[in-house]
């Protein structure tokens, strides 16, 4: 059971995709959807997505709440992350054996964490002894509010299972927060209720055990992988002022102090229903599905929409580097800002990102891999690391044994100047506009992409129609587009580089690696 | 009378569970929270009987499979072929991978793999060929107007692949890449020395390729691979998609008539060599967090205990209900990745797998509280409730197998590539059905023994709880990757 975290294995994902032709009428596909999708906001300001897909008995919904990472608080990173681990966790009815007789002692545990984190964090007084004593009265304090919990222990996902549930999961990201999983259509008002009520009632039990989970989550991701620890870096870098800078699982010294109080407070502001979209695609009639999802997720008072407006990241005026020094063979990364989804420019740079990576034909592959063979792998891809505000445009490339990071890089630049001073050709043009109809058809036939797909236009566009109308702006690019938007994008000064060098073979390992890059 | 044993203490369970000495059942009885959950209504769930797709044997022995999906204005097919890597001399180690892409790069006797990539993308459509360790593939994936454009292609490169030299080579620098690479990430390197534990260091399904092997690997070999395996005998065809199963009947009985049978391809015998249980360290500096896995060999799904091992697994190592995620995970806290069971395959032994990844300095306790979990099932069968809840959770999610026409249609694929009876699946629930608490507890005792696994850690030995001696005797596993023959990185012509 993984819970992702999409700031790391976006360089993979980057590349890949499987691509089918549609010269199909997109139109005529809207017209089609608009027909069998419903939507509804409820009184309280939640928005529910119903699209009917009668192949198979059974649903997938999508639930995205619009706060990520970028929403933690100062000196609490992995916040969000952390409370998506919490849902999982139950509620007051599910997962207790008295939730009253629960919740003093989970209040409790509060009140002893508060006390021993002061004492910690004293910077001239600190009592080692007390400290000792008030340490152990919190962990006495959790031991005893476990023992309501203990027998219960994952009951929320032993229901879903046990009912069939297939998939069950959630992912926090810099942008959001999504929850996802598959029943058999005859569970469909039980995924009302347990949906529902997870975000109605639920409780911060087990806090501090799950924290420790998240932090070998960090271990594993982070700490333990050399293109984690990269990843890390290199965004650091590139952000100084947005909270893009910030890691989405956290750093250790704030996964050590945030508090379950943290997580509620977290919880309080950011769950509310004018910032969720809930959406349901399968073998149901928006007709009957609707009253049912309307009547359990109604529950939920309304709250105030939180203010997410963050610090806008300033122009970049320099080129700036991180280099990591490793036992792992090199690796080329670099990125330059550009500006958030809602740009005009967007479907340019997604245009750009195509044409760069996309297959056999794409411009690195062809340069990097097949005539240069310099690199086992090499791509550009946008939405780095997130989506909804000025992000980066990132290259990357995997230099083979015999060749550098300077090598790639060099080839790397060499494609860029190409984009910026020649018009790309038609042939070009129509494959990547060919392929932005294909991709988007080829998404259309599972209940999960659709969910995903859905929710996520709803939430960003306040309209799932978007999902199509972005191909329709991809169709209106031109090659003077990628021209201009190239030259105002790929900036020397406008640049984050991030390598990987091989520092040599660990103490008592015989042979160095034949690896470029020494 | 081990056997006898197990059946009793389970009796007993059942006898007493009502007074407490089941924890599951125990902690049902006592709880006062009302259960809302369970008074909302789960209607019968409606009939549903997915479409089989057609099965047809042409006269040259190609075994053909249509499945009509009118949903989206798709086409898509996949042609098995029977031989993969275990068929492969050891000595050319990564054959497989390097002609499973220079089959689709090096193009077609009239047409330049390059040609082919220009061809395809401006249908957005694409054809690949794969190698694995039992079959290679070529697929294709096109929208339905494009079909005759595409499966031209994909005949085409099924008949008369070109393996031009060029793309040889950049298919060996990229498995050269990749064995550079290969001990960069911990989780990589436990898995893959998991299996060389499980099956043997040499064997076909746990050995990797070298430089020296790779590097070996001829054009010649390519060529010669192909004209003993692809006939149309060895060859499953699976087409999906907008299409009428008459008018592709027709058309691919045209393509493939004059098509004359080969030799048969038969399997090698494999030799399967265990390592002796134990501990095995891999040293890595770099990291913060142990990979620890134990291991030793599963079962072939033909096994009759298949159906028990599968109940077993769920309740053991499955999700979020599993023993190993509520005790390592939700109470102690030691993993975020914890889980594993008695792996299967389809015709050879799976890997027996229990995995959890912990900080290094609760490496040995976590080795401990495996051990625990594992002795636990003896002293503490898998109950009533667990059992119900596994085989719950497998049949009403049963129907997520067979939700797509796609998935039909790869089920009966592989039925029919390894010579399982083609309702397997329809079985398959009624064999789940029939599963017993004493079943389970005769397959955990006949599968799962502590004192045979082979206990692998991968991680930073020196900041450990506790030396992994002091559990027992230490293999200290080398995996320095072993040097490219000379000259290999530097030959001229590298910059074309």
């Amino acid at each position: 059971m993984k819970f992702r975290i999409s700031s790391i294995g976006f360089l993979l994902q980057a590349i890949g995709v499987c691509l089918v032709l549609c010269s199909l009428a997109l139109a005529q596909d809207l017209a089609a959807f608009e027909k069998r999708t419903t939507v509804k906001k409820l009184a309280n300001g939640l928005t529910v997505i119903i699209c009917e897909r009668p192949e198979a008995p059974v649903f997938s919904f999508f639930t995205h709440v619009d706060a990520g990472s970028v929403q933690d608080p100062m000196k609490k990173t992995g916040l969000a992350h952390m409370f998506e681990h919490m849902a999982f966790k139950g509620t007051d009815t599910i997962g207790t054996r008295d939730y009253a007789g629960e919740k003093v002692a989970l209040a409790k545990v509060e009140v002893a964490y508060a006390a021993y984190i002061a004492e910690r964090d004293e910077r001239v007084d600190r009592d080692d002894a007390k400290l000792k004593q008030l340490e152990q009265a919190w962990k006495d304090a959790i031991t005893a509010a476990d023992k309501f919990s203990a027998p219960y222990n994952n009951e929320f996902g032993k229901i879903v299972e046990g009912e069939g549930g297939e998939g069950m999961n959630a992912f926090t990201n810099y942008d959001e927060t999504g929850y996802h999983y598959s029943f058999p259509v005859n569970r469909l008002e039980l995924w009302a209720y347990l949906e529902s009520e997870r975000f109605l009632h639920p409780v911060m039990r087990q806090f501090y055990k799950e924290r420790n989970v998240v932090i070998e989550e960090r271990r594993m991701r982070t700490d333990s992988n050399p293109i984690g620890r990269l990843l890390e870096q290199f965004t650091e870098e590139a952000f100084t002022a947005h909270p893009y800078h910030r890691p989405t699982i956290g750093w250790i010294s704030d996964l050590n102090s945030f508090s379950a109080t943290d997580a509620q407070n977290f919880f309080d502001k950011y769950y509310v229903p004018s910032n969720m979209v809930v959406t349901v695609v399968g073998d149901v009639k928006a007709s009957e599905a609707m009253p049912i999802v309307e009547k359990y997720f109604s529950r939920i008072p309304a709250r105030p929409k939180p203010d997410t407006a963050t610090t806008t990241e300033p122009a970049q005026n320099s080129e700036r580097t991180v280099v990591l020094h490793e036992q792992s063979q090199p690796l080329y990364l670099e990125g330059y800002h550009r500006p958030d989804y809602r740009s005009p420019d967007d479907q340019i740079y997604d245009a750009i990102a195509d044409l760069m990576s996309n297959g056999r034909t794409s411009r690195l592959y062809r340069a990097l891999v097949r005539d240069k063979q310099i690199a086992s792998d090499s791509a550009g891809f946008t939405g780095m690391p997130g989506t909804k505000y000025p992000q980066l445009f990132a290259f990357y490339a995997f230099p083979i044994p015999g060749h550098t990071t300077q090598e790639v890089s060099t080839a790397i630049h060499a494609e860029i100047e190409r984009l910026k001073k020649e018009d790309v050709s038609d042939e070009e043009l129509k494959m990547i506009k060919t392929r932005a109809k294909a991709n988007l058809i080829r998404s259309l036939g599972s209940n999960e992409g659709l969910a995903f797909a859905l929710g996520l236009n709803q939430a960003r566009y306040d309209d799932w129609r978007e999902l199509f109308r972005s191909v329709d702006r991809i169709d209106k690019v031109t090659t003077a587009d990628i021209r201009r938007v190239a030259n105002q994008t790929f900036m020397p000064d406008n640049r984050t580089v991030g390598i990987i060098e091989f520092a040599g073979a660990p103490p008592g390992a015989a042979a160095a690696p034949p690896g470029g890059g020494q | 009378m081990k056997r006898a044993n197990l059946s009793l203490s389970l009796a007993l369970i059942v006898c007493i569970g009502l007074v407490c000495g089941n924890r599951q059942l125990c902690a049902q009885a006592q709880k006062p929270s009302p259960q809302p959950w369970k008074q909302i209504p789960i209607p019968k769930l409606p009939a549903f009987h997915p479409q089989q797709p057609k099965r047809i044997e042409l006269p040259n022995g190609m075994v053909v499979f249509l499945q009509e999906d009118h949903e989206l204005p798709m086409i898509d097919g996949t042609a098995r072929i029977r031989g993969g890597e275990r068929s492969v001399p050891a000595n050319k180690t990564g054959l497989m991978d390097v002609y499973g892409e220079v089959w689709r790069t090096g193009g077609t006797k009239s047409q330049t793999g390059d040609q082919l990539d220009d061809y395809l993308e401006q249908r957005a459509a694409k054809v690949e060929t794969g190698g694995s360790s039992d079959s290679t593939t070529v697929s294709w994936s096109c929208l339905k107007e494009d079909f005759d454009d595409v499966f031209k292609v994909f005949a085409d490169l099924l008949r008369n692949p070109e393996f031009r030299a060029d793309k040889i080579e950049i298919a060996q620098k990229g498995m050269y890449d990749g064995i550079s690479r290969r001990n960069d990430d911990p989780s990589q390197i436990a898995g893959r020395e998991a299996a060389k534990l499980a099956y043997g260091a040499d064997n076909p399904y746990a050995r990797e390729p070298e430089y020296a092997t790779v590097a070996a690997i001829t054009r010649q070999d390519l060529v010669e691979w192909h004209g003993k395996y692809v006939h149309p005998n060895n060859i499953i065809l699976g087409v999906v998609g907008d299409f009428d199963s008459a008018k592709m009947e027709a058309r691919l009985r045209e393509a493939f008539a004059a098509w004359p049978l080969g030799a048969a391809a038969t399997d090698p015998e494999i030799k399967l060599e265990p390592a002796k249980p134990g501990y095995y360290q891999v040293d890595k500096t770099d990291v913060n967090q142990s990979n620890i896995q134990m291991v030793a060999l599963g079962i072939t799904r033909k096994n009759p205990d298949y159906f028990a091992l599968s109940v077993f697994n769920e309740a053991f190592g499955g999700g979020f209900s599993s023993r190993l995620f509520n005790d390592i995970r939700t109470t102690k806290g030691l993993a975020y990745g914890v889980g594993g069971g008695v792996g299967s395959a389809w015709d050879h032994p799976g890997m027996l797998r229990i995995m959890v990844s912990t900080k290094s300095k609760t490496t040995i306790e976590s080795i401990q509280a495996l051990d625990e979990e594992i002795a636990d099932l003896a002293k503490r069968p898998i109950d009533d409730e667990e059992i119900k809840r596994a085989k719950d959770s497998i049949l009403n999610s049963f129907v997520f197998r067979f939700d797509s026409p796609e998935k039909v249609l790869q089920e009966k694929m592989a039925y029919e590539f390894y010579g399982y009876p083609l309702d397997f699946l329809e079985n398959y629930q009624k064999e789940i059905e029939k599963v017993t608490p004493e079943d389970v507890a005769r397959v955990a005792a006949k599968y799962l023994h502590r004192d045979q696994l082979a206990v692998l850690v991968v991680g930073n030995v020196a900041e450990f709880d506790k030396p992994l001696s002091s559990l027992g005797a230490v293999t200290k596993l080398d995996i320095t990757i072993p040097a490219p023959p000379p000259g290999l990185m530097t030959e001229p012509g590298d910059h074309p």
